[in-house]
């Protein structure tokens, strides 16, 4: 165990996989010479050369397409996209290829490609790199979606990516990159699909992932101020989504808050609500609370910025009232 | 004016002859079977083009991968497939190539090392390139050979596709059907340059254009294409003019070419040349060609009934192949 960054946590990932199987290949743009555009891919070139850590042009849909043929031809390639807003020219791969081939050609082919890339809002990097695009991808059937919180959860779940013979993408948030935590040393390894409770509780239940369990987290302790006491459940992955820990604990508290900093309009947040409708409507005590950001484009201005995002007081806010506790 | 090939042997002819008519054949005979309402779906016939496919490869080796597109029987069939394999997965069965879930666009056989039917046009173009990397990464005497039609050049794949593979020096065959339409739209009013072999000048890669309508001619072409390829010497793009007779698919019908049109090239018909060329040389007698029809017609006839007769796939596939478990 050692304390370091999210950033040096994938890093430690991606280097104990590299060392572990030669098959592994990573590219995208400036993951060599530059060692990465936030750094994560620091120190690569030097240890394993640029066979098999490579830059590739601005050519997001040709950095996705050889991802997947090589992938077909035997690799187990690491794709970089430098934001997620970029994927959105690769999405014919992602979408057309990378999460049909298994299934179109009848189980023949399979595409063990990890798709990494930074997304997030709150720098003021206005409205194209400010997007936050998982539903874009748990909406696609074939595709793995994971979005680590912890820089402990970042390596576990990057290294079982790595290993996972489906297309995963996998989404950091940049504002996530320099935050700290304990990393358990070694082959450290997080199965897709188990969530997280961080705090247990029986009050009401918060679910949420990556950066916004962060918030999560302070708004627990503030409502511990009006003695309640909630259960924080960190998904970890869209995609497979643990739906068993989701119902047993809204079962339990009979409360639920679902927190995401994406679009509110048929977001992860919208399709996690409607599953704990369909399968827990009996044990609601009160109808579900949906905290997103604001469906609008990013604005640049700082303040305005903030007023379209999501934070601990709309938490805190929501469980407030769905217990009837005045805000004192 | 006949041009004497005599780097081939007669055995080598006769399976050029056996594998066109075979393509012209199983189309002619899935168009039938499309109106018949035993095949649904898009279906986009090959029909005129055999030689490209078969030309091309029969030029490659066995452990070559060919990656296809949409208009994929052909491929196909030249790279392997039993003619049963492909019908059965036309009419959506679970003997067919991917247990019906596939369909007419989406051919594959790992074990052929063909990597695909793909029908977003220009889609499978970045796959081509990716098993080239694939290839030299992991020092394979073995090249990628990609099939795309004049619709694809103008997609951003096939130009990101290029530059790739000569940045890196990917061993990827780029082979471009000219068959002068995208669905209805003819090349000039698509291509503002339409000599398309001309594009692999922008991206430093030797292009040369042949004629896709004469079987000896693509395989020769191809044969120096791919050696140059397998050399290490990087990608290459190759463009056969052709023409295909039927319709974009079977759901398109046709009226933006003319029957004037159609004819010139129906002159220049792969199997009917090659059939001429090959009884002008005295390579074969007639009889001898009519022997190899006949038995691709009882073959195709065998293909019909072995995909009318199997099952469909069982309720279970429905689910089993979205994830790897």
């Amino acid at each position: 165990m050692a304390e370091m960054t999210y950033r040096e946590a994938l890093n430690q990932a991606l280097k104990e996989e590299m060392r572990k199987d030669q098959r592994i290949i990573v590219l995208g743009e400036e993951v060599a010479f530059y060692q990465g555009a936030y750094k994560v891919t620091q120190g690569l070139l030097a240890e394993f050369g640029y066979e098999r850590v490579k830059d590739t042009p601005i050519s997001e849909e040709i950095i996705i397409g050889a991802a997947i043929g090589a992938a077909m031809g035997g690799l187990r390639p690491i794709a970089e996209m430098m934001t997620v807003n970029f994927s959105l020219l690769a999405m014919d791969q992602i979408v057309n290829n990378a999460a049909k081939i298994h299934y179109m050609f009848g189980g023949q082919a399979k595409v063990p490609v990890v798709i990494r890339a930074a997304q997030g809002a709150g720098k003021q990097l206005g409205a194209q790199h400010s997007q936050h695009l998982e539903a874009y991808f748990m909406h696609c059937p074939g595709l793995r979606v994971v979005l680590p919180a912890t820089p402990a959860d970042a390596k576990g779940l990057l290294k079982a990516a790595v290993r996972d013979d489906n297309p995963v993408i996998f989404l950091e948030d940049q504002g996530l990159y320099t935050t700290k935590g304990d990393v358990p040393s070694g082959d450290y390894i997080i199965p897709l699909g188990k969530a997280n409770i961080i705090k247990a509780g029986e009050d009401i239940t918060v679910i949420s992932y990556s950066k916004m369990i962060l918030d999560c987290i302070e708004a627990a302790k503030e409502l511990e101020n009006y003695n309640i006491n909630a259960e924080i459940i960190d998904l970890r992955c869209l995609n497979p989504l643990d739906k068993e820990t989701i119902f047993e604990s809204v079962k339990k508290t009979g409360l639920a808050i679902v927190v995401n900093e994406a679009w509110r309009t048929g977001s992860a947040a919208a399709e996690i609500s409607c599953l704990i409708m369909e399968n827990c409507f009996d044990y609601l005590d009160a109808p579900i609370e949906r905290i997103s950001a604001m469906d609008i484009p990013m604005p640049y201005n700082k303040e305005l910025e903030q007023a379209a995002l999501p934070h601990k007081k709309n938490i805190v806010d929501a469980a407030l009232k769905l217990l009837q506790v005045n805000k004192s | 004016m006949i041009k004497i090939y005599e780097s081939f042997e007669k055995s080598e002819l006769k399976n050029l002859y056996r594998q066109m008519y075979l393509i012209r054949k199983f189309e002619e005979t899935s168009a039938e079977m499309y109106l018949r309402g035993k095949i649904s779906g898009f279906t986009h016939l090959y029909t005129g083009e055999e030689a490209v496919a078969v030309g091309v490869i029969s030029a490659l080796f066995d452990k070559d991968y060919v990656v296809s597109s949409y208009r994929d029987h052909g491929h196909a069939l030249a790279k392997g497939a039993s003619s049963k394999a492909v019908m059965a997965e036309l009419f959506g069965k679970d003997t067919g190539m991917c247990h019906g879930l596939g369909g007419s666009m989406h051919l594959f056989d790992q074990n052929l090392r063909f990597m695909g039917g793909y029908a977003i046009v220009g889609g499978g173009i970045p796959i081509a390139a990716g098993l080239g990397l694939s290839i030299k990464c992991k020092d394979e005497d073995v090249i990628c050979a990609c099939f795309f039609g004049d619709g694809a050049v103008n997609q951003g794949a096939f130009h990101e596709s290029l530059n790739l593979a000569k940045l890196w020096n990917l061993p990827v065959l780029f082979i471009c059907e000219n068959n002068l339409y995208a669905m209805g739209t003819d090349v000039a009013r698509a291509s503002a340059v339409t000599e398309i072999s001309k594009r692999a000048e922008a991206y430093n890669i030797p292009g040369e254009a042949a004629n896709g309508m004469d079987i000896l001619e693509v395989k020769e072409v191809t044969a120096k294409a791919a050696k140059k390829v397998r050399k290490g010497e990087g990608p290459y793009l190759l463009e056969f003019k052709t023409y295909r007779y039927r319709a974009h698919s079977m759901a398109d019908p046709d009226r933006y070419r003319t029957l004037e049109e159609e004819e010139v090239w129906k002159e220049r018909d792969p199997i009917e040349t090659f059939a001429r060329y090959l009884i002008e040389t005295g390579i074969f007698e007639p009889d001898e060609l009519k022997e190899i029809k006949e038995s691709v017609d009882i073959e195709i006839q065998d293909a019909v009934k072995f995909a009318d007769e199997s099952p469909n796939p069982n309720s279970e596939l429905l689910t089993e192949f979205i994830y790897v478990e």
